[in-house]
């Protein structure tokens, strides 16, 4: 049964301190996303799961053993590199083997559990080649084919999208997320700075910022209670906006905060007038940009094709029910959070 | 146009200076190896004769087979250990943090910087003292101090540009640091390991101040020495002939060696600038 936990786990890289007091439990089989913008310490938590970097303090335990001291190799982990980190002069087959050759596995065993893998992946015709006569997608696959042989209780993914082209990604996603149904038994933590990638293939999300936990939730969750300011910009897309000033002060808040799909736009009513600086439509949906006098700029998304003009002067109303109040210090403010 | 064409002109014009001073010396060395007698002295730029009897005086000459070989195993023995000892070394400084690696770094360096001249007699006495004098493996240890500097720098080099990704993997697959060298690491670093292990070799071949120094006997020297002292029948007499049979002979290895590898060589030379 591999559940990680991770209890008052520290990690400091001389004087620095990356990683402060991380509580977190993982049960097993589930799908979890350690998402946050970049030199949050994400990686470093991955790899300290992975063996690859020390803890500083505090205790890993992967399937309630302790594993501070447990070499990568026995931990029972798989782990998926972002620069794929296959070995260049080996072919595919010899990529997926090695592991199970330094295993002692004898020879039948090994030949039948790369098969399984290739076939699973659709990389039976490729064993024989070279990693650099494949495209980016196949060696991405390859790169999930030699973690899966291993037969791990723990798959490690590191921003394993990062390097495939936009079209390429939404489909290795899938792979992923299909990966996760076909292992349910297989415990998954996946690093990435892309809340698109996180909200779409997590059970839970786990929001770092600054070497702490800022949030642990489903991503309804953090799309819809978001425990901070930061939780609140970094998830959904484009970001939520911010308001200061007499709009969050007559709330009691220092910040009011309300997504651009949560605002309605109309040519002739509402709570706020301004003009419009820009509009993009992208077909499925309209981004407004509108410059409110008094409050500032307003980002608003309208579902479908919108016209409006730059100029043209527009109203908006919140939908007050999904308006989010922050205090100075960037936490909701309890009497005004929504059940 | 005309311009145009003036630059080409300049172009080739500097490229068979180039070739001309790189070859030409190389082309007379077998122009005159191949004469004998008074043709010898005539100055000619073409083939006039077709004359093997230098080589086979050469040949002929007991000791000189031997100093081949004498030179072919000091070379290969240096070129395996530095090999070899630099891999593990490039392996600790390119990828393992400590204390004092920068300045272990420059230390290396440094050592290579030494003329040879300045740590002769120092090392003389060494040599004397460890009892190696008149035997081989004072060459090949003394020749170490001049090629471990050299292939740990450059290796320690190459292996930092190779992604640390590829050793994780590694790791995480179970690899043990040993297996990581020769399974991981060894493969990727061929191309660095021919272009250093061949100029070691080169250095080891050509090496002439400790190989007069260090050995006493026609039958222990190597040949950039033993060319030197080849003497005529009389003082007056120098043996053009012999000399230049002698020097084809030893070059022509080495010329064999790079046009083998050259391949290599070239990835080896800019493998920094692209990666695996």
């Amino acid at each position: 049964m591999a559940t990680i936990d991770l209890i008052n786990v520290s990690k400091s890289f001389g004087a620095v301190d990356v990683l402060h007091n991380i509580n977190l439990a993982l049960r097993q089989g589930e799908f979890v996303v350690f998402v946050g913008p970049s030199g949050c310490g994400k990686s470093t938590l991955l790899r300290m799961i992975a063996g690859l970097e020390d803890i500083t303090s505090g205790e890993l335990r992967i399937a309630d053993e302790p594993m501070n001291d447990v070499l990568p190799a026995k931990r029972g982990i798989s782990m998926v590199f972002q620069s794929y980190a296959l070995y260049p002069h080996m072919s595919v087959f010899e990529n997926m083997a090695f592991g199970l050759e330094q295993a002692k596995l004898s020879k039948a065993d090994i030949i039948d559990r790369v098969n399984k893998a290739a076939e699973m992946l659709q990389l039976t015709p490729l064993l024989q080649r070279k990693p650099k006569q494949l495209s980016g997608g196949q060696r991405q696959r390859v790169a999930i084919g030699r973690a899966i042989t291993r037969d791990p209780r723990v798959f490690l993914f590191d921003e394993p999208l990062s390097n495939l082209d936009a079209a390429l990604r939404v489909d290795t996603r899938l792979e992923i997320k299909t990966l996760h149904d076909r292992l349910p038994d297989t415990t998954m933590v996946y690093v990435t700075h892309d809340q698109v990638e996180a909200m779409t293939l997590a059970d839970r999300i786990v929001v770092l910022n600054d070497g702490r936990v800022e949030q642990v939730g489903t991503p309804m969750e953090l799309y819809e209670n978001p425990a901070s300011q930061f939780v609140a910009g970094f998830i959904g897309s484009p970001k939520m906006n911010f308001l200061t000033g007499a709009v969050a002060e007559s709330h009691g808040a220092t910040c009011f905060g309300i997504r651009p799909e949560h605002i309605e736009i109309s040519g002739d009513a509402g709570d706020w007038q301004g003009k419009v600086i820009l509009s993009e439509e992208l077909g499925s949906d309209t981004f407004v940009y509108v410059d409110v006098p008094t409050i500032g700029r307003v980002n608003v998304r309208v579902a479908g094709r919108h016209d409006v003009n730059a100029g043209a002067s527009v109203f908006l109303t919140p939908q007050s029910d999904s308006a989010h109040y922050f205090d100075a210090n960037g936490l909701p403010v309890a009497s005004l959070v929504q059940s | 146009m005309t311009q145009v064409w003036l630059k080409r002109l300049g172009f080739y014009a500097l490229v068979t200076v180039i070739i001309l001073q790189a070859v030409f010396p190389f082309y007379y060395a077998i122009l005159t190896s191949l004469e004998d007698g008074q043709a010898l002295f005539e100055v000619n730029y073409l083939p006039a004769a077709l004359n093997l009897v230098n080589y086979k005086s050469m040949l002929a000459n007991g000791v000189f087979g031997k100093q081949i070989l004498n030179s072919v195993f000091v070379a290969t023995v240096v070129v395996i250990i530095s090999l070899a000892l630099a891999v593990t070394a490039a392996y600790a400084l390119s990828r393992i943090q400590f204390r004092g690696r920068g300045l272990l770094l420059l230390t290396i360096l440094s050592v290579s910087m030494f003329p040879q001249i300045a740590v002769l007699s120092g090392l003389f006495e060494v040599i004397r003292w460890m009892g190696l004098f008149n035997s081989l493996w004072a060459l090949v240890f003394s020749y170490m101090i001049f090629t471990l500097p050299f292939t740990v720098w450059v290796l320690t080099t190459f292996m930092r540009n190779l992604p640390v990704e590829i050793e994780e993997a590694a790791i995480m697959d179970g690899a043990s640091s040993l297996t990581i060298i020769r399974r991981v690491f060894l493969p990727l670093m061929w191309p660095a390991m021919v272009t250093t292990g061949l100029l070691a070799f080169i250095h080891a071949w050509n090496e002439f101040l400790f190989a007069l120094t260090f050995m006493s006997t026609d039958g222990q020297r190597t040949v950039p020495v033993a060319i030197a002292l080849i003497s005529g029948r009389s003082e007056f007499e120098i043996p053009w002939g012999n000399i230049m049979a002698a020097s084809v002979t030893v070059t022509l290895p080495l010329v064999a060696l790079v046009l083998i590898f050259q391949r290599k060589i070239v990835s080896g030379l800019t493998a920094g600038a692209v990666k695996g």
